[in-house]
């Protein structure tokens, strides 16, 4: 299928350059999801569909316009390359505007393991089974587990290409799926409900229902009857999952986008260090399998690996084209768009290096403070570093995690929490493209009861 | 409008007897209930940054989604491809949910004639994108121009048509044209080369450009420039529960995010709500009186039909502090024995619709504004908020003020940082002891997202005086 959509990338580049364009980059996409929900061991909902759509953006010198369409018949496309050329006419000359540098294009050679053909050739009543198994266990791993928001098997197979007026032309296809699971947990009046995951690019490298299923009960039993504690400076800890959002927030910060409109906290740092030297944080889109993982960004520059913060000193910014030539840097290939419109700035897969001591180690080396599961809530600024989120976990007494906590908040600033960094757990995973070991954070606000 | 008049009715060639074809093939293994959705959609987006027009993009998405209900199972199938063996292929995969013989002879469509919601005086389409242009150079100028500690102005333009055609197998054909436009201004300040501070302003409707008439783009860029400058200033918000008065307007997403998703009907049909088999209890105090409303004119959240061909109307979900009603789907009321409310919503055709907000306020009471900040002693003043969350099984939300002020012996002092307020939605209202007279709706620029949908909303509240909430800042 790919081939076909590479002749209509490169057709309509063509026709775009043939009305006048001085560049253009095309790109196209094609895909089929599948998922199912499965709730109190029936079937639920059952989605099967797919689509693809087509985005072009030509340049007229230093003006770009852009235009998409899901119509990839010739007279649809036609239609998004005659309107991306009107679009060009009223933007405003750029000076940085422009495709990457000719020298700059390339994919990344390796075999990144994107696709496996399993994904789609999986059986409906096998993925159906698998959920139904998933909730099952959940179901029966106590009592206390009366209800359950349902279990889902998800999907996906696509392909993606990408054509520029430099001659570059490349596609690649990817696959994915998951497995979920949200179980409610009662006791008495108190009601808590917590999820659990595994996704892959096969459906071979799933974690086991079971498993899953356990875990999610597990996660929403420890939940139950939550205390709010006082308002108080306490350490705090980042159970890996809700780690990731540090990174979230990191990534954000180290964006070019961000830094060359100075709208973040990081902008005048570069060669500073901004962060606990226990930190090293990489940004790699050439890892097999996972999913920010992929062979080339989406100008055509290749993957590669990028160190972002090195032992707490900032390395360097991630950028696109753009926001490179803005800041007179190059291009680190993160590059990244729907199907059309100017790149913005993405990550691969950005993660934090694992340290040397395990979650329960580092727990057991505090005193007294909070263990964060969850958080919930925007309360995060870039420009200014301040951080305020919902959130619930456990109290840390002596050491050990004890009764669950909820309905409070934390709140520091980014510059403070990452350089009050003072472990960095052994337990790195990957669940997705960004990914964070366990961390301690020395002193965070809690509000909480008067 | 008329479906024989219709987008789908004169550019595909569509009839009432295909769409009658494509449910009977929807319901041919036995399934209890199909609908058709078809939408074209038409996007337009301009972008300004550093006083240069870098981005501006048009483009059409257009597509069919089929659902199939059986008993409590839904099936869903989707094309981009208008063409009748794609949708028919489309039919017969969502109606594999059920398994058995078809129980439909022939599905009678009949067509129902809709108010308009959304008048438009001047459409977008009309008009070149360069009118559009100048739009946001005016916005620009205007920010640039207010305050020299203003060194960054970003802003941006977005206009959508979207076409819809809902075809149901109880016999309702709809048709509307969704318009919608909205521009937005960002700033960042700096005094003396200290550390920046951004501002943000927005706003827009289902509309057409008239809107920027009365709320003009200068008016955006001047309250952009206007919270940046106030939080050059901000010292430490405040950590603990105290006392707290939201202002007017887009302080209702308290209301969201504290009642208005613990009360979509799917989570109380499935027992996972905190407000579940609450209906006729005490959930806030006596002075509050929350609706929410699709029927508006020209408002963000509101639509002349939801997205499975129901008319939108005003539903009251709280009365004098006593719980009144869920909001209500298609598949939830049918389960629940109840009726559709007009907030079956879906993000596009690719996504089956869920109950889903429109408008949703607190009516207002008796209070003037200035006096209930006058009887607050010391407390925290919420003039304007960024996003919200909330778990619905607990009932823990959160919402993040982006412009507050201390409260000092009744009067509105220093402006403070950021911070995010948490609370328990059936319990959070309970501790409303105010409610001013000055109901205001937002400017136009919700977005609300469930289960990786996001749907246009709107929110609304008069000053209210909550007298415990635990607000997350840094100063004890």
């Amino acid at each position: 299928m790919s081939a076909a959509l590479e002749g209509i990338a490169e057709r309509a580049v063509a026709m775009a350059c043939g009305l006048g364009a001085t560049d253009a980059e095309c790109t196209l996409a094609e895909g089929s999801e599948f998922s199912v929900n499965v709730r109190l061991g029936e079937v639920e909902s059952l989605k099967d569909a797919g689509s693809s759509g087509a985005g072009i953006r030509v340049l007229l010198g230093k003006r770009a316009g852009s235009s998409y369409t899901s119509d990839l018949s010739e007279e649809g496309i036609r239609r998004m390359v005659a309107q991306a050329m009107e679009i060009a006419e009223i933007a405003t000359e750029d000076p940085h505007a422009g495709l990457p540098d000719r020298g700059e294009l390339g994919r990344f050679e390796g075999d990144l393991k994107l696709f496996f053909d399993d994904v789609a050739a999986l059986a409906t009543e096998d993925k159906i089974a698998r959920a139904k198994e998933t909730e099952k266990a959940a179901m029966a791993y106590d009592p206390r587990i009366v209800n359950s928001e349902g279990a889902s098997f998800n999907s996906y197979t696509g392909v993606r290409v990408f054509a520029n007026s430099f001659g570059f032309l490349g596609s690649y296809a990817s696959s994915s799926c998951s497995l979920s699971v949200t179980p409610v947990a009662r006791d008495g009046g108190s009601m808590e409900r917590d999820y659990w995951y595994t996704s892959a690019r096969s459906s071979t490298s799933l974690e086991d229902p079971e498993y899953v299923g356990q875990q999610a009960a597990r996660r929403a039993l420890r939940r139950l009857n939550p205390r709010k504690v006082g308002t108080q400076k306490i350490p705090v800890i980042f159970e890996s999952r809700v780690a990731r959002g540090l990174l979230d927030h990191l990534f954000d910060a180290a964006s070019g986008s961000a830094v060359y409109r100075k709208a973040t906290f990081l902008a005048d740092k570069l060669g500073e260090p901004i962060a606990s030297p226990r930190l090293t944080v990489i940004d790699d889109a050439t890892m097999p399998g996972l999913f920010g993982s992929s062979p080339f960004d989406d100008e055509g520059v290749p993957s590669r690996r990028t160190v972002v913060l090195e032992r707490g000193v900032l390395k360097s910014f991630l950028h696109n084209t753009y926001t490179a030539r803005r800041l007179g840097m190059r291009t680190t290939g993160n590059g990244s768009r729907g199907l059309t419109g100017n790149a913005g700035v993405g990550h691969g897969n950005f993660y934090l290096e694992p340290g040397e001591r395990s979650a329960d180690e580092i727990i057991r080396g505090v005193s007294k403070g909070l263990y964060v599961t969850e958080l919930i809530g925007f309360g995060v600024n870039v420009v200014t570093g301040d951080y305020s989120r919902g959130a619930s976990g456990h109290w840390i007494e002596n050491g050990e995690l004890g009764w669950p906590v909820s309905e409070i908040t934390i709140a520091s600033t980014l510059q403070e929490m990452l350089m009050n960094i003072e472990a960095v757990g052994s337990d790195l995973e990957f669940r997705g493209s960004l990914a964070s070991p366990t961390l301690l954070v020395r002193e965070m606000t809690i509000s909480g009861r008067s | 409008m008329l479906f024989s008049e219709s987008f789908f009715a004169r550019k595909f060639g569509i009839t009432e007897h295909d769409l009658e074809g494509y449910i009977g093939e929807a319901l041919s293994a036995g399934g209890d209930y199909a609908d058709l959705y078809f939408e074209y959609m038409i996007t337009s987006s301009i972008g300004i940054d550093e006083s240069i027009v870098k981005s501006a993009t048009q483009g059409v998405s257009a597509g069919v989604g089929i659902r199939v209900i059986a008993g409590e199972r839904t099936g869903y199938a989707y094309t981009c491809d208008l063409s009748p063996d794609k949708i028919r292929k489309a039919a017969h995969t969502s109606a594999r949910i059920a398994s058995g013989p078809s129980q439909v002879d022939k599905v009678g469509l009949e067509e129902a004639v809709h108010r308009n919601l959304y008048p438009v005086l001047t459409s977008p389409a009309d008009v070149s994108l360069a009118e559009r242009v100048k739009l946001l150079r005016r916005a620009d100028d205007a920010a640039r121009a207010a305050d020299p500690r203003i060194f960054m102005v970003q802003a941006s333009y977005g206009d959508t048509l979207r076409h819809v055609l809902i075809a149901t197998s109880d016999g309702r054909l709809s048709v509307d044209v969704q318009p919608m436009v909205r521009l937005n201004v960002s700033t960042l300040a700096r005094k003396n080369g200290g550390p920046p501070h951004s501002g943000y302003a927005g706003g827009g409707g289902r509309i057409g450009l008239e809107f920027f008439e009365e709320k003009t783009p200068e008016s955006f860029a001047r309250e952009a420039v206007r919270q940046a400058i106030v939080q050059l200033d901000a010292v430490e918000a405040p950590a603990g529960e105290t006392t707290v008065v939201l202002g007017p307007g887009w302080p209702g997403i308290l209301l969201h995010e504290a009642v208005g998703h613990g009360l979509e009907a799917d989570f109380n049909r499935k027992g996972v709500s905190a407000f579940a088999e609450r209906l006729g209890q005490q959930v806030a105090s006596p002075l509050c009186t929350v609706v929410d409303d699709g029927t508006i004119r020209s408002r963000r959240g509101s639509l002349n039909v939801d997205d499975e061909g129901h008319e939108t109307r005003q539903n009251v979900l709280i009365e004098n502090g006593v719980l009144r009603g869920y909001l209500q789907d298609k598949l939830s009321s049918r389960l629940m024995g109840s009726q559709p409310t007009g907030n079956g919503r879906r993000e596009s055709y690719q996504h089956f619709p869920m109950p889903r907000m429109t408008n949703t306020f607190m009516l207002a009471g008796e209070s003037a504004p200035e006096e209930i900040v006058r009887t607050v002693k010391k407390g925290l003043y919420c003039a304007n908020f960024g996003g919200g969350q909330v778990d619905i099984t607990n009932g823990n939300f959160v919402f993040s003020a982006s412009e507050s002020y201390l409260i000092e012996d009744g009067r509105i002092t220093r402006p403070v940082r950021g911070a995010t307020l948490i609370g328990n939605g059936p319990e959070a209202l309970k501790y409303v002891s105010m409610v001013g007279n000055d109901l205001k709706l937002d400017e136009g620029i919700g977005v609300c997202g469930k289960e990786g949908q996001s749907v246009p909303v709107g929110v609304g509240i008069p000053t209210v005086k909550i007298d415990r909430m635990t607000v997350g800042g840094t100063a004890q």
